[in-house]
């Protein structure tokens, strides 16, 4: 066995964009766009903001402040932490949802990685020429291997393979370099690269104008009214005044709002209807939507920041720290990803051809044909990717370390053999995803079980121990230790009542939405594609997938069984003195 | 793009790049205190020590 060698952070700084380089991913440019467009950018923006202070920055702060105390005690992994925390054997087993979690969302994302990567090498070698969705399309099912399992496999230019394979090597060459030689090194570049890179994308997006005279509607100027616009001119029609309405097209445009609506003033059948603000406002999906972008946003519920911040030292900052590490991740999401991807999709394709694309549509069939239709566009759109991979790698970075910290502390082994085990498992899991890739089954079904479904649960765990285990005034007692700016009083309150009760609402709904298909305001169940896959009528490659996360459960539950460090956790009481 | 959604957009891109300036500010402003928490030379976390 090895000996440890204890880590920890460089500077201040360098957590700071760790933690934000973590949250910063693909979700910041391309699902908030699509989330803020589709509920109406004010209405969105309100619940967002909302969400963020209610539930976001409370759980923020409450890893924040018990990774440090569990660090303090020598404790890196979440299970030592709710182990050492709570002083309830039980809670161990809860913390390796901790270390489940950010080791099986790797396990598919950095494939997501890879695409970004081979997107950027491409469009760098001008081999990205689209004239229509549907060739960025072919290009991006080809590209991962949509079409048949295995046919993702390959190591040409326009096949992932390669890149597949360079990314999970860098992250495991700077996961091996540890936290401030690999980690904190990297994001300390990283972060402000891709910062500058998207001045440059958002300098290019917002100097588009018009780019085809036939088509004048299709402006930065729309582009931006489609993201931002608080109230929504929906176009819609019906046969006979006995039919509902149905949704025709959103306009944007004031030439073609005067155009419909003087239409309509003719056409009985045709009419144009304002969505307000507060119209959105009472729609309950709305807010479900806002509070999930903020919290996989800022990657709360993940388990990476709870062991992040258990590298920092006693009197070391996390109450500034994580509002820095938030505010970074939201300055990305909001005044950048905000301002670039629909302004340049909606320029290119107009609001028709962009409503509606979920993220992956957006990102790796609609901009890279935006891109190659862009002057400039190869060199634009090999920066756009190239950030993209930046933003990425940051984050996959952080889903390695709570596992190599976890099999460190509770195997007892060195950097080099917690690296070999998790690379090994990790390439398993990797492989997996890859080989399946028909209809990115193995993918879709991980992101959703785990992704989505685990996620909030860790988060609503973590934020009870804190509130009501640890006790909500200890916790903030401990983290307002050492910190230049202080938790606000309210948020005492707010995390022992609000964001805890908002999270079991959320996750009802979310539940009731997502998995039997209940609508709210209409009633039936249709059961969601994933309940399906495994119960109703049965996937195969679905059922693997969930196999997987119990294997790879199991394993680490074991390990924490057969582990005896936890037993000691008061060998170095960190906040009770 | 309308008044009201120009103003959104203002006051969201605002908001944002106002606390994460604010919070860059209070940063290096004790950045004397606690930037080189320890020197970088002194960390070989990476090293086995078998």
């Amino acid at each position: 066995m090895g000996q440890r060698i204890s880590e920890s952070w460089n500077s201040r700084v360098g957590i700071i964009l760790a933690v934000a380089g973590s949250a910063v991913g693909l979700g910041n440019f391309l699902r908030f766009p699509g989330q803020a467009a589709e509920y109406g950018g004010g209405a969105f923006m309100i619940a967002y903001f909302i969400s963020f202070l209610l539930i976001g920055l409370p759980i923020c702060w409450a890893e924040w402040a018990m990774g440090r105390m569990g660090g303090q005690a020598g404790f890196n992994s979440a299970s030592g932490i709710f182990n050492y925390i709570t002083r309830r054997p039980a809670f161990k087993y809860l913390g390796a949802l901790g270390v489940l979690i950010p080791v099986v969302i790797y396990m598919y994302y950095v494939y997501i990685e890879a695409w970004c990567l081979g997107y950027a090498v491409n469009f760098l070698r001008g081999d990205m020429q689209f004239a229509a969705v549907e060739q960025a399309s072919e290009f991006w099912q080809s590209f991962i291997g949509i079409q048949a399992d295995g046919s993702a496999i390959g190591f040409g230019w326009d096949q992932v393979g390669c890149y597949l394979v360079l990314v999970f090597i860098l992250n495991f060459v700077l996961i091996f370099r540890g936290i401030s030689k690999g980690i904190e090194l990297f994001c300390r570049y990283a972060m402000p690269a891709l910062v500058l890179l998207a001045f440059v994308i958002l300098f290019r997006v917002l100097t588009l104008g018009v780019p085809d005279a036939n088509h004048p509607e299709r402006s930065v100027q729309n582009g931006l009214g489609f993201m931002w616009n608080p109230a929504k001119q929906l176009v819609e029609t019906r046969t006979s005044p006995t039919e509902e309405w149905e949704f025709v097209e959103q306009i944007v445009d004031p030439q073609r709002l005067e155009l419909a609506r003087s239409l309509a003033a003719e056409d009985p059948h045709q009419r144009v209807r304002t969505v307000s603000v507060w119209e959105q406002l009472v729609n309950p999906q709305l807010w479900l939507a806002a509070a999930g972008q903020i919290f996989f946003s800022l990657s709360v519920g993940f388990g990476v920041i709870i062991t992040y911040a258990s590298y920092l030292r006693k009197k070391d900052d996390v109450v500034l720290s994580g509002l820095a590490a938030t505010s970074a991740n939201e300055f990305c999401e909001v005044a950048i990803g905000g301002l670039i991807t629909l302004p340049a999709a909606v320029t290119f394709l107009g609001v028709a051809g962009v409503a509606g694309m979920g993220t992956f549509g957006l990102g790796f069939n609609v901009l890279p044909m935006v891109f190659s239709n862009m002057a400039g566009g190869e060199f634009f759109g090999f920066l756009f990717f190239f950030l993209l991979f930046l933003a990425a790698v940051t984050s996959s970075l952080s889903m390695l370390q709570p596992g190599i910290a976890f099999l460190e502390e509770s195997l007892n082994i060195n950097r080099k053999q917690s690296v070999t085990i998790l690379g090994f498992i990790t390439a398993l899991g990797c492989g997996f995803v890859v080989y399946f890739s028909q209809d990115v089954k193995a993918l879709d079904t991980l992101d959703f079980w785990v992704g989505t479904c685990l996620i909030f649960i860790l988060a609503s765990i973590q934020i009870i121990i804190f509130s009501w285990v640890l006790g909500v005034d200890k916790g903030i007692q401990a983290a307002n230790a050492g910190s230049s700016l202080r938790i606000p009083r309210i948020f005492g309150w707010i995390m022992k009542y609000v964001s805890p009760s908002l999270l079991l609402i959320i996750f009802i709904f979310w539940v009731l939405n997502k998995v039997f298909g209940f609508s709210l305001g209409q009633s039936g169940v249709a059961y969601s594609s994933y309940v399906k896959d495994l119960f109703i009528e049965p996937n195969r490659v679905a059922q693997l997938s969930i196999l997987l996360v119990a294997a790879v459960a199991t394993l680490f539950v074991l390990i924490i069984a057969l582990n005896k460090n936890y037993s000691n956790y008061s060998k170095k009481d960190a906040y009770d003195d | 793009m309308t008044t009201s959604g120009w103003l959104v957009m203002l006051v969201s891109v605002g908001a944002v790049t106002c606390l994460l300036a604010v919070c860059l500010y209070l940063v290096f402003r004790s950045g004397d205190r606690a930037e080189h928490l320890h020197g970088l030379e002194s960390e070989t976390p990476d090293v086995d020590a078998d």
